[in-house]
């Protein structure tokens, strides 16, 4: 990527600038340390003076340190041999940080691609009671879903609860599939102006007495009724059974993506709801898609 | 006695030392500034609409990037759980960028579109409502706050003198896009578009 963006003159740059650099120290490493004209013997002071009364001795350099600093040339020069670093030179090695990270990626594709790739082959029911395929779908699904949907995958207010049996969006595994490879999202439209106050308060309690629950207020659902014919049953169904074509939640079973008291399905009427599961084809791919599919199946098909 | 002249002449030993540290700058630093790869964006990088900007600004002010860092780097690791690792063209509008250096949380360069609005939305509120261990403080006054909408247009002004392309209308219809927004709406705003430059395909 970046070897041939540099321009020739900063390649030259950075070429003569580094040998150049490295040439000094080696000089001025030989120069320091050679003994010249006039210099005092060895162990003798050499005769500045500090600060009133500091002095030193004309001592050689260490020879281990001295050694280390020639150590030090060497390596830079080896390394500069091997490894990218004089301008667009790239090393007699080839290596780069992308070409490292390729090579990395190709292997534990090599050794995972093919047990996808056997997975991918079977179809979902199937794959759900194989214990292997489900403990790597259950990692794929703790790394990547349980942000959302929890470790236990029970879900959170406003994320569904994907062991209890009720799919918004179809329970198949091909719907599974679906949902994961290229997302949903569930729109409930904002009632509140077209109902009124008194109206969410009607179709609310109709709601609850669908759902079957004893704080429905029975006249209120009769005066409801009508209205949730008009306003609710096109995408939710005459009956409140919902539509899965659409995720339009079935409101019979008393299970509340958004939380199931008066207040809070008033609230879902009023204000509507935005509901976005994102797509994650592009990311995990088909083959994980699948095997994490069969996880998600086998969380409420463990009787099958 | 030549090193007698460089240690008694405080000046000629400060050129000296200077000229040696520099030599590392001038080779891996300067050339940089030269470099398309490093100056000049990927294809499909936009530069922040107003609410994204004073979102980003709403990130730098809360110290989000002490928890969170905003660059993958090119390890299996992280690409399987990140998406594809960063590149510097994604950054060149960043002023300052926020790559940070310390994940106490994840990394966030390619949270944009992973997670739905309402999602942060609840997560900032109190993070413990989705993730149940999470030790990520709540900034619930996120909702409360309103963005200034008065000195956006100077935001992107100010950007725009630094390079990035906003146009004049942009920047005179910066306020109406801001205003009567939450910090949390700009905060989001910012988040879902991190990163969302470049596609990860399997």
């Amino acid at each position: 990527m970046t070897e041939h963006d540099m321009s020739t003159f900063w390649h030259w740059w950075v070429i003569v600038l580094t040998v150049a650099n490295i040439v000094g120290i080696f000089w001025l490493i030989r120069w320091t340390s050679k003994r010249r004209a006039g210099e005092v013997a060895e162990g003798q002071e050499t005769g500045h003076v500090w600060d009133g009364n500091l002095s030193e001795y004309n001592n050689p350099l260490p020879r281990w340190w001295l050694w280390m600093f020639y150590l030090t040339i060497v390596f830079s020069v080896i390394y500069l041999a091997l490894y990218p670093g004089l301008g667009r030179f790239a090393g007699f090695l080839g290596w780069s940080s992308v070409g490292q990270y390729q090579q990395e990626a190709s292997r534990f594709e090599e050794r995972f691609g093919p047990i996808f790739a056997a997975y991918a082959d079977r179809d979902l029911p199937a794959l759900a009671r194989d214990e292997d395929a489900l403990r790597t779908g259950q990692r794929l699904f703790l790394n990547y879903c349980s942000t959302c949907h929890g470790s236990d995958a029970r879900g959170a207010p406003g994320f569904p609860n994907l062991t209890d049996g009720q799919w918004q969006w179809g329970s198949s595994p091909a719907d599974i599939h679906q949902t994961i490879m290229a997302g949903r999202q569930g729109v409930m439209p904002a009632m509140g102006d077209a109902l009124g106050a008194d109206g969410v308060e009607q179709v609310t309690h109709y709601v609850l007495s669908l759902a079957g629950r004893e704080d429905a207020n029975a006249e209120l659902a009769e005066l409801g009724a009508p209205r949730f014919a008009v306003m609710c049953a096109v995408c939710h169904g005459a009956e409140g059974t919902g539509n899965t074509a659409l995720g339009a939640p079935d409101l019979t079973n008393n299970i509340w993506l958004y939380g199931g008291s008066a207040g809070a399905i008033a609230r879902t009427i009023r204000e509507g709801r935005h509901g976005v599961m994102p797509a994650f084809g592009d990311f995990l791919g088909e083959d994980r898609v699948h095997v994490l599919a069969a996880y998600v199946y086998s969380l409420s098909h463990q009787a099958q | 006695m030549s090193h007698e002249i460089v240690e008694k002449n405080i000046g000629l030993m400060a050129i000296g030392i200077l000229l040696v540290i520099s030599i590392a700058g001038l080779v891996q630093i300067v050339p940089l500034f030269f470099l398309k790869s490093t100056t000049e964006p990927v294809e499909g990088l936009r530069p922040y609409t107003a609410l994204q900007l004073e979102g980003r600004d709403i990130y730098i002010r809360e110290g989000c990037y002490t928890c969170h860092s905003q660059m993958i780097r090119p390890f299996r690791a992280e690409t399987e759980r990140y998406g594809h690792f960063s590149v510097a063209g994604e950054f060149v509008w960043d002023r300052p960028f926020q790559w940070g250096s310390k994940r106490t949380g994840p990394d966030l360069a390619r949270v944009g579109g992973r997670y739905s609005d309402d999602w942060h939305r609840i997560h900032l509120i109190n993070p413990r409502l989705v993730v149940p261990e999470s030790n990520m403080p709540a900034y619930p006054f996120l909702e409360r706050r309103e963005i200034n909408a008065d000195i956006t247009p100077r935001k992107l002004r100010a950007m725009q003198r630094l390079g990035v392309p906003y146009t004049d209308e942009q920047i005179a219809s910066a306020s109406d896009e801001v205003r009567g927004k939450t910090e949390m709406d700009a905060l989001i705003a910012y988040l879902q578009v991190l990163g969302t430059a470049i596609p990860h395909r399997r």
